[in-house]
């Protein structure tokens, strides 16, 4: 990895947490539950890492150690997203155009 | 060549739609709609990577991917909302584990040959996935009651722990100068494992909320670090979100109990207090109530305030209270409920319950926009709550739960208290609200408690 590109990928952290830092101050008290599954599935993201890894065959130790991060990561991807769906699905207003409600 | 950049724009894509998918969820109105989007950015950075020219073959993906589809719907179907913490714990470990265990793989076969960026990278990455598998895992078996909720500790445990972590770091710090010495590398994985259990048993269930929070920014950092390691941006982005976004739970769970991080993780909360303690000043007798007599109180208000702690969640005692909350509504009684930040065992769960129970999310009070109301509410109910409406938080300088930001649940007219016994509260302190003279306890498990008060009202509403 040359110098530039370590310093564009820390910017991007930088930027990363900048963001991500402003829009997790936006989400209410009342959905930091679904939240939390939500960010969980959106980092098991990982699993294009592992998908690499357990596709490539590199040797066999490799293999192995890539499908399980496949298995793991794929599981927080389908469970997460559906849990938080399940969970948003239940969050109701009854007094219509209210916003927030919380 | 096209196959990359094809891979690199559908990342890029992926990063917005994650962005907004998160964006979204500052509504409930519009929450459902923003996974959505991150579903739909997930969906292509994965199909993009298939592309990948590194990729040979696609069995043993499709083997690995199905075993997690089945085993993340099966977990996502039966999962009850009151086990919400254990699995979100479970997540956490294995979003480690797969964070780790490519970094491992990484290195198994290349470790030798790395430059220092990288190898920063995978260390950071190796060290911190394994020691939230294992923290995580702890933090669930606590959570599910396979191992008890009280702290464990023993003399010299801190000093222990940093040792260890210590040497964990040194260990990381000359395998990344000395990429080639593996021995080390893989005994660091081996301590960081250790470190991860030791780290999380001496704190209490009741702290939960903060530790899970924690290691939800560890999981995504570890996440992003791999991204950092594999070059990969949209790794860099999405753990940094769930980085970002588990520090800021774990910051305004703190701030809920006036506790710093340091003294969560250390602290130890929650032991059961040594004999000798101080004064707890509490003077007075209990009153205790039927749930008749209840009923009626309840039947002559006209403002209700419900505040939910963690025995609602025990008792599974959320349905219970809406039906309540319905009976009391037909009378034209205005009842609310008041979530305290800390409230049950993560952040935002007694409002994922009370929402399965069917409660309408404008009824859902946070702890500031509630707490000027209480003096002008006829009856506070509190369920399965102690700490967080304790008045000693308030003026009781002897306090350990001295300073923190507490409902004000003592200030209503009257109080009731669902309880099952007199035993006290998780951090161990006596609760000078039983002995206020507004307030009244009704002992028993707090399910039946609730469901006799409807039926009490509702015998009432037949007989009028």
């Amino acid at each position: 990895m040359d110098s530039g590109l370590i310093l564009w990928t820390v910017m991007m952290f930088v930027l990363a947490a900048f963001v991500g830092h402003h829009v997790i101050h936006g989400v209410p008290t009342l959905l930091h539950t679904p939240l939390m599954s939500a960010t969980n599935a959106i980092s098991a993201i990982s699993v294009v890492g592992a998908i690499v890894v357990a596709g490539a065959e590199y040797e066999t130790v490799r293999t192995v150690l890539g499908v399980t991060a496949v298995a793991a990561a794929m599981c927080n991807v389908v469970g997460g997203f559906l849990i938080t769906e399940r969970m948003l699905r239940m969050f109701k207003g009854n007094t219509g155009p209210k916003d927030g409600g919380r | 060549m096209l196959q990359n950049q094809i891979i690199e724009l559908s990342y890029y894509v992926a990063a917005i739609l994650f962005i907004l998918g998160l964006k979204l969820l500052s509504s409930p109105r519009t929450a459902r709609q923003g996974m959505h989007l991150a579903e739909l950015g997930m969906a292509m950075a994965i199909a993009g990577t298939l592309l990948d020219h590194h990729i040979v073959t696609y069995t043993w993906i499709i083997v690995g991917a199905a075993i997690g589809t089945v085993a993340g719907i099966i977990i996502a179907v039966w999962t009850p909302m009151t086990a919400m913490p254990q699995r979100t714990a479970l997540s956490h470990a294995f979003g480690a584990a797969a964070a780790s265990l490519v970094g491992i793989s990484h290195y198994y076969s290349e470790g030798a040959h790395l430059p220092s960026g990288e190898m920063v990278a995978l260390g950071i990455e190796v060290m911190l996935g394994s020691l939230t598998f294992t923290g995580s895992m702890v933090a669930f078996a606590k959570l599910q009651g396979w191992l008890p909720g009280t702290p464990m500790t023993y003399k010299g445990q801190n000093i222990f722990n940093m040792a260890l972590l210590a040497g964990i770091v040194t260990a990381t710090v000359w395998v990344i100068v000395n990429p080639a010495a593996s021995t080390l590398f893989y005994a660091m994985v081996a301590l960081a494992l250790v470190f991860g259990v030791l780290f999380v048993i001496p704190i209490g269930a009741a702290d939960m909320p903060v530790v899970i929070a924690l290691l939800n920014s560890y999981a995504g950092l570890a996440g992003a670090a791999t991204g950092f390691a594999l070059e990969n941006k949209i790794l860099i982005i999405a753990g940094t979100l769930d980085g970002a976004s588990g520090l800021i739970l774990a910051i305004i769970m703190c701030k809920a109990m006036n506790r710093s991080i340091t003294n969560v993780l250390f602290g130890a909360f929650g032991k059961a207090p040594e004999a000798g303690g101080p004064d707890t000043g509490v003077k007075g007798s209990v009153r205790s109530i039927t749930s008749d007599q209840a009923a009626e109180l309840l039947a002559s208000s006209e403002s209700v305030v419900v505040v939910p702690g963690y025995g609602m969640a025990v008792s599974q005692a959320q349905h219970a209270v809406k039906d309540l909350a319905d009976v009391l509504g037909e009378r034209g009684i205005d009842v609310r409920y008041a979530v305290h930040p800390v409230a049950g065992r993560m952040p935002g769960h007694m409002n994922v319950l009370l929402a399965e129970a069917g409660v309408p999310y404008d009824k859902l009070y946070d702890m500031d926009q509630i707490n000027d109301d209480f003096p002008r509410v006829d009856v506070a109910i509190v369920i399965g709550a102690n700490d967080v409406v304790n008045p000693a938080a308030r003026n009781n300088k002897s306090s350990p739960i001295y300073g923190m930001p507490i409902l004000n649940a003592d200030k209503a007219k009257s109080v009731l208290v669902l309880k099952r016994s007199m035993a006290p509260g998780f951090a161990g302190i006596e609760n000078e609200l039983f002995y206020m003279p507004n307030c009244m306890m009704v002992f028993g498990d707090a399910r039946k408690t609730v469901s006799e008060f409807s039926s009490v009202l509702k015998q009432k509403a037949r007989a009028a």
